[in-house]
């Protein structure tokens, strides 16, 4: 294994283009064969405000940015003053040179490259991405291809810009070699919009909350293309509502918001388990609580999903740590609803639906949508009594069957009960598909394992980045559940055994996951991180080794 | 067991457990007529009944037809997804005034703003019955209940205003007291293409008595009313506020428009997507 890589931070403010800037970097770089990376960081308003993009490339795979960098690209002066300690020794900068400023690295007048072509304010971002393709000896070619392809519009005016500023740009300074693997590149949120496409989904309906936004715009932008209805409806209510409807009917439905979103459906979760009727919900967490720091990370939602809604009933809680694994688990997520027509959350968060990832999505390997059909034998009754609690489906429009679905707790056929018998029967056929879920889910794909180390590091969803990178560089045992309802207990047990430590890395306060582990019986170490800023590398690897020193 | 309490009837086993004297009964009987002819039609099947939670919502518990019993105030989103998954197949949805107008508001307003085909029924008897009479949405004021001992300070909404200002396209008006008329216009509102609603004055037996008031008041509107007119309908809408003043209450059909259908706008038609194309344009 090689190990070139190369850092790149873009800054300026909000407005500037940045976060654009850096995905044509990222993209730019992942069609010459780099695994790329990109984390995004902004802060809650349009214009303004301070806005940055870490774009990694490397030889190797990587699923995680760093702290330092090889290149400063500053389209204004507080980039620099924030960012320019983050500079490695040998690292280049490169600023708006327009006006004559002079700072102590490369400057290029992009602002007036922009103005002399009458070209919109917004092309400085294009203009930067020239200088730095130039420096890092990019072919023009290649930079152009890239501006043809990803940009939405005005490209002409684009590819004008990006040639007056690649040719006022010195020459490079460093080459940036050729890797071997051309693989696409997906945010998470796409990859777990697409991974439910692939299972059958029907159904999108959400209402917009950061960050988990992106989904909808993912779907409507596509929504012909991959045959799927979006909906964006007055409220989260609404929202949760209409899938469980559409549910009802037979569509694979699915909804999408953050924390706060997700406390207003809660009502409809309760519902879901009552009615049996299958739900994926993607909750990506941001900092809280309340409307906390809406457009960063955290990952200080998982007790409030596991245990969200009133009564007993069970549920399922996966959290991806990657694109290829959004992919999968959004596709599992949606199967698993429909196999056991229950509620199903996906737990995101900023920083696994917001940064971009240079990964296969397994396309042949994903579950699709299938449910238990009734037969048509006898009378229908939509909450028959089976052996692992799951009831054969029908759906109205059947004239075989009368269908009745029902928040009121309910005989077999789902007309209300209140007799003490049926209460404890109902409520113990659905709890029997609880068990089902655990003897599914408690198995060795649903929980990441690598290496043999006596210490383990253990995260869950976001944590994968940095863990895994971190944990290959240290020798320790990585362990990472993709399950976290039902948490899985035994084969958790299993991989930790022989184990001298377990560290647990999350960003919250409280330590959620560590305190399920703690809860089987092992003493766990725990390194939290509660800014609204995810572990990089560098600094999960230098807080892992003060606990380890 | 069957569903059916008798072969080839519409009603189910369940108990009815509405008071003697309930409103809902001149509803049932409504529904039932109309249903009827679905039955012959052979058509019931497609047919899908969805209600929220209170005295209202146990209808779709007496009835042998599709049904989703949802939860208070959320009848018109649960509807919309149905609809949207299957257009084909008819929602009849099924509102108290507590559920409709207060809880679901939000969601009586959109469903009328987006015209989703799709047909509401406001049982609205103004009070809240299963949690033992307190005032609602369309209590008059001054209306003495559990919650306001010295008298609602509230103006009651009304509903018909409401529906015509948020663009809904069948705006109707029934009463429980004259099931064969409030028949005709849940006949009419399922015909209608968009978003039909009916408000039903449901007198409640136990909680708010309100027949003799209603048998004095209600009148059918006559064929002088035209319902394309939006001014004329706003006009009959406003003849009576819901107070407990006396004036002439028209029920019948205020307004009746055609316009484009939601689902027509929104829906995607099913297909399987090739993910490998769709990543090649727009991932590589």
């Amino acid at each position: 294994m090689s190990n070139f890589e190369f850092s790149v931070l873009f800054g300026g403010r909000a407005g500037d283009g940045i976060r654009q800037l850096g995905q044509l970097w990222a993209r730019l770089l992942a069609r010459r064969g780099l695994r790329v990376f990109l984390y995004d960081d902004y802060p809650s308003l349009i214009r303004g405000g301070h806005n940055f993009t870490v774009v990694r490339a490397a030889d190797f795979p990587i699923l995680a940015h760093r702290e330092r960098i090889n290149l400063l690209v500053a389209l204004n002066e507080e980039t620099l003053q924030r960012h320019q300690e983050n500079l490695l020794p040998q690292g280049l900068l490169l600023y708006d040179s327009s006006g004559g400023r002079e700072f102590s690295g490369l400057g290029v007048p992009w602002k007036e490259i922009v103005k002399e072509l009458s070209a919109p304010e917004i092309t400085r971002n294009t203009a930067a991405l020239a200088s730095a393709a130039k420096l890092t000896g990019i072919p023009f070619e290649e930079l152009a291809a890239t501006l043809e392809k990803d940009l939405p519009r005005a490209r002409e005016v684009n590819l004008e810009v990006a040639r007056r500023a690649y040719v006022a740009t010195p020459e490079p300074r460093l080459e940036l070699p050729q890797g071997a693997e051309r693989l696409p590149t997906f945010f998470g949120n796409e990859a777990a919009a697409l991974g439910a496409v692939a299972a059958g989904l029907r159904l999108y309906v959400a209402y917009p909350m950061t960050p988990a936004s992106s989904i909808l715009h993912y779907l409507a932008q596509h929504a012909e293309a991959l045959g799927v209805t979006v909906i964006h409806p007055e409220n989260e209510i609404a929202a949760v509502l209409c899938a469980l409807g559409a549910a009802a009917a037979g569509a694979p439905a699915m909804t999408g918001t953050s924390g706060g979103g997700f406390a207003l459906m809660v009502e409809a979760l309760s519902l879901a388990g009552q009615a049996e009727l299958p739900l994926l919900v993607v909750e990506s967490q941001r900092p809280g609580p309340s409307t906390g720091v809406p457009t960063y990370t955290a990952q200080a939602d998982l007790d409030f999903v596991t245990y969200a809604g009133h009564g007993e009933f069970p549920r399922v809680v996966l959290a991806p740590g990657d694109a290829e694994e959004a992919f999968l688990l959004a596709a599992k997520g949606l199967s698993l609803a429909w196999s056991y027509q229950v509620p199903v959350i996906l737990l995101m968060d900023k920083h696994v639906s917001e940064s971009l990832f240079h990964q296969e999505l397994p396309l042949s390997r994903v579950p699709r949508v299938s449910f238990r059909a009734w037969e048509g034998q006898g009378e229908y009754q939509r909450y028959a009594f089976t052996e692992d609690g799951v009831s054969p489906l029908a759906f109205p429009g059947d004239p075989r069957a009368v269908v009745k679905v029902t928040s009121y707790e309910h005989d077999s056929y789902g007309i209300t009960t209140e007799d003490p018998e049926a209460i404890s029967r109902m409520q113990e056929k659905r709890l029997r598909k609880g068990e089902g879920l655990r003897q599914a889910l408690d198995g060795p794909e649903m929980v990441r394992t690598e290496g043999e180390g006596e210490v383990a590091l253990c995260v869950w969803g976001s944590g994968r980045g940095a863990g895994l990178e971190v944990a290959r560089r240290l020798g320790l045992r990585y362990v990472q559940p993709l399950v976290l309802e039902p948490f899985p207990e035994k084969t958790l047990r299993a991989r930790l055994s022989g184990v001298r430590r377990v560290l647990v890395a999350e960003t919250n306060a409280t330590g959620q996951l560590a305190r399920r582990i703690a809860a089987l019986g092992l003493k766990t170490e725990r390194i939290l991180k509660y800014d609204g800023r995810p572990f990089t590398v560098d600094e999960l690897e230098r807080r892992i080794k003060e606990v380890l020193r | 067991m069957s569903l059916r309490r008798r072969p080839e009837a519409l009603d189910t086993y369940a108990v009815n457990t509405w008071c003697p004297g309930c409103g809902n009964f001149g509803i049932l009987t409504a529904v039932k007529r109309v249903l009827k002819g679905w039955e012959e039609r052979e058509a019931l099947h497609r047919l899908v009944m969805v209600s929220g939670i209170g005295c209202h919502a146990k209808i779709v518990d007496y009835l042998a037809v599709n049904s989703f019993y949802s939860i208070h105030g959320r009848v018109l989103p649960v509807a919309m997804g149905l609809k949207l998954a299957r257009p084909e197949l008819t929602v009849l949805g099924h509102a108290g005034d507590g559920d409709a107008y207060g809880e679901g508001i939000a969601h009586l307003i959109f469903a009328a703003k987006r015209n989703l085909d799709l047909t509401l029924v406001v049982h609205n008897n103004s009070v809240y019955g299963l949690t033992t009479g307190q005032f609602t949405p369309t209590s008059p004021k001054g209306f003495k209940g559990r919650s306001t001992p010295k008298g609602s300070p509230e103006t009651p909404i009304n509903p018909l205003e409401l529906m015509l200002a948020s663009g809904a396209t069948f705006v109707a008006r029934g009463y429980a007291g004259r099931p064969e008329h409030l028949a005709g216009l849940i006949e009419e509102a399922l015909k209608h293409r968009g978003f039909a609603f009916i408000d039903v004055l449901q007198p409640c037996y136990t909680f708010f008595n309100t027949y003799e008031f209603y048998n004095q008041h209600v009148k059918e509107i006559g064929p002088e009313h035209d319902p394309a007119d939006f001014e004329a309908a706003l006009h009959l809408a406003l003849q009576w506020d819901y107070s407990a003043r006396e004036a002439e209450i028209p029920i019948g059909i205020f307004y009746r428009v055609e316009k484009p259908l939601y689902e027509e706008a929104v829906r995607v038609p099913e297909k399987t997507p090739d993910l490998s194309a769709h990543i090649a344009t727009h991932h590589l």
